[in-house]
């Protein structure tokens, strides 16, 4: 599936898109794609627009300029419904104004397959069965989401994703709240939806697990720059560095390189200085337009 | 959808059983046998006079305005993410209080004082909803606090319409103001609304359930929340507006209503909204008997009722939401 998707259109294009961040003025003008198998990973410093990035993505709020294509199609040309069929978002948070139950919640990521009238089917519930099985929440089925813990909560909202079945996952912090084990557990779900041929883009903190699971990565500035490209040419530590204004200590672990944040005060001054006194800008993907 | 009949059935059954005894019940009391054969067509001529021109219209007007209400109420806190929104709360039967006490004080008449009634009630949710959206953010808690603010406003304009009419209309104007069902005319029209509301919000069910987890979320899985947020609204204010013409102001139905049942049959629009038309009905018909009957032959406004049964659950629901 992987070997000829340069042949199909993506299942996610943007094209030179300006995330429309109030008050700042525009940043990079992304031009990229993500296709079936890829996991794209976002990271940036708090604020540099992640979130925002992935509300415009979603349709869920208009872009400054540049557009979106939806395997192939103008996401404007397309039909509520129809990009909620193909795109799933997975909110930071989620905000429950009325009691509900995990199965009911699971279940709403059915609406964008059902017409007005229909009621959900065996075959829907099943497919939310199926979700809450994936995310390790079965059993839990009628439990009032008021009482989860954050972690279960986070795995409802993802199962409930699994439920709408998109072709594209956008999770914004998919591993929140959660501990190192349900945040593996996560992402081997990612991992797994991808290489059944959908595209996920998720934003992270983590460095290091996203350079474990996702094969691209977009790096966003504070200064609304970015850069992009597959992750084993994005690991560099200068440009982690300036992306996070902060000193990191590279190691290797499993062959992998591994990124910790170093101290900005006694003994580790020195790296900070020689970092300053060589100002390194981030690599850019070649087809990226200069600043 | 056997789920759906059956919580219908059983609704449909104790409406009937409500609008028995409203017909029944009273300064008169009748049989069950004598109630059952005036309405099926014979039967003492005095009865069928006290039944079908007197007790029945007022029985129907009270049902439909009950179940006007709790359907008002459960669209306004689906649209506000909030079980405390109710018309009442966000001022709308302020509105319609003050266009219907200026037209009473103006001395116009029935047809008119019920036109501007549904004018108010219009005015006020346009002015709560319009105020609230300015920005553009559409939060619950401004739209709440817009709501009481407005409903503070009209509360004063009601009082100084009160302070400056002649004492011969007072009565009339207060009883109006606390919800009352003995002037109740034209049932027709609010029965036509509440059927056809009821009947369009089923297929926007599921938007609705899916809209009560956040906008965002929402408009993630399809909904197109903008047209969809407005219509909701457009509708509860006409809804609400309607049965605030019909009877007055009666408080407190819409935040009962559809917060008893959301206990009892979850949260599904496309259960609470037909069954929220159905218990409200029950409600306001049953509050309705019991303020002709409780002091009788004197009469209660029915509002006083359904507020000492409505301010225990909202405190009640205030002090349990965190």
């Amino acid at each position: 599936m992987a070997a000829d998707h340069h042949s199909t259109p993506p299942l996610l294009q943007l094209d030179d898109l300006v995330v429309d961040i109030p008050g700042r003025p525009d940043g990079a003008a992304l031009r990229l794609a993500v296709r079936p198998g890829q996991c794209w990973g976002v990271l940036g410093p708090n604020g540099a627009g992640k979130s925002t990035l992935l509300h415009t993505l979603a349709g869920l709020r208009p872009a400054r300029r540049g557009g979106l294509r939806l395997d192939g199609h103008p996401m404007e040309d397309l039909p509520r419904h129809r990009i909620a069929r193909h795109l799933g978002m997975v909110f930071q948070d989620q905000q429950d104004g009325f009691p509900a139950t995990v199965l009911e919640t699971a279940l709403i990521g059915r609406h964008p397959y059902l017409r007005p009238w229909e009621m959900e089917s065996a075959a829907d519930y099943a497919a939310a069965q199926s979700a809450l099985e994936r995310t390790g929440l079965s059993g839990l089925e009628d439990r009032p989401i008021a009482t989860l813990s954050g972690g279960e909560r986070q795995r409802l909202a993802i199962a409930t994703a699994l439920t709408q079945d998109p072709r594209v996952f956008l999770l914004d912090e998919p591993t929140n709240h959660l501990d190192l084990h349900h945040q593996v557990e996560v992402l081997d779900i990612v991992r797994r939806l991808v290489t059944h041929g959908r595209g996920a883009l998720l934003t992270m903190h983590d460095v290091n697990l996203t350079a474990r699971y996702c094969d691209h990565l977009l790096l966003m500035y504070p200064n609304g720059d970015a850069c992009w490209g597959p992750t084993r040419d994005m690991l560099v530590p200068r440009a982690l560095e300036r992306l996070y204004g902060q000193p990191l200590a590279v190691g290797q672990v499993d062959g992998m390189p591994v990124f910790l944040p170093r101290g900005t005060e006694r003994e580790d001054a020195a790296p900070v200085q020689s970092r300053q006194n060589d100002p390194s800008t981030p690599a850019r993907h070649k087809d990226a337009p200069a600043p | 959808m056997t789920r759906l009949a059956g919580i219908l059935t059983v609704l449909l059954l104790a409406a009937l059983a409500a609008l028995v005894t409203a017909v029944a019940l009273g300064s008169v009391q009748l049989t069950p046998a004598q109630t059952l054969s005036v309405l099926t067509g014979d039967g003492d001529p005095l009865h069928r006079t006290l039944i079908l021109e007197l007790r029945l219209p007022r029985a129907l007007a009270a049902f439909a305005t009950g179940g006007l209400l709790a359907v008002a109420g459960a669209l306004m806190q689906v649209l506000l993410r909030n079980p405390l929104a109710d018309p009442y709360v966000l001022g709308l039967s302020g509105g319609a209080a003050v266009g219907a006490l200026a037209s009473m004080l103006l001395g116009t008449g029935t047809v008119l004082v019920s036109g501007s009634a549904f004018a108010g009630a219009m005015v006020s949710t346009f002015i709560v909803f319009g105020l609230a959206h300015g920005t553009g953010s559409w939060t619950p808690t401004r739209l709440l606090l817009t709501g009481v603010v407005v409903a503070a406003g009209w509360g004063a304009l009601i009082s100084f319409l009160l302070a400056v009419s002649p004492t011969e209309e007072l009565p009339g104007m207060l009883y109006w103001l606390m919800g009352d069902l003995s002037h109740a005319r034209r049932i027709g029209p609010a029965w036509a609304i509440l059927i056809g509301v009821v009947l369009a919000a089923m297929p926007l069910g599921r938007s609705l359930n899916v809209l009560a987890r956040g906008p965002m979320q929402a408009a993630a899985l399809g909904v197109a929340v903008r047209p969809l947020e407005w219509t909701v609204y457009i509708v509860a204010a006409l809804v609400t507006a309607t049965a605030v013409t019909l009877a007055g102001s009666v408080g407190f139905v819409g935040l009962i209503v559809p917060h008893m049942l959301r206990l009892v049959l979850g949260n599904d629009q496309r259960i609470i909204l037909p069954a929220s038309a159905l218990a409200g009905g029950i409600l306001l018909t049953l509050a309705d008997t019991l303020a002709r009957t409780l002091i009788a032959p004197q009469q209660l406004p029915v509002g006083v009722i359904t507020a000492m049964l409505g301010v225990p659950v909202f405190l009640y629901l205030l002090h349990r939401s965190r």
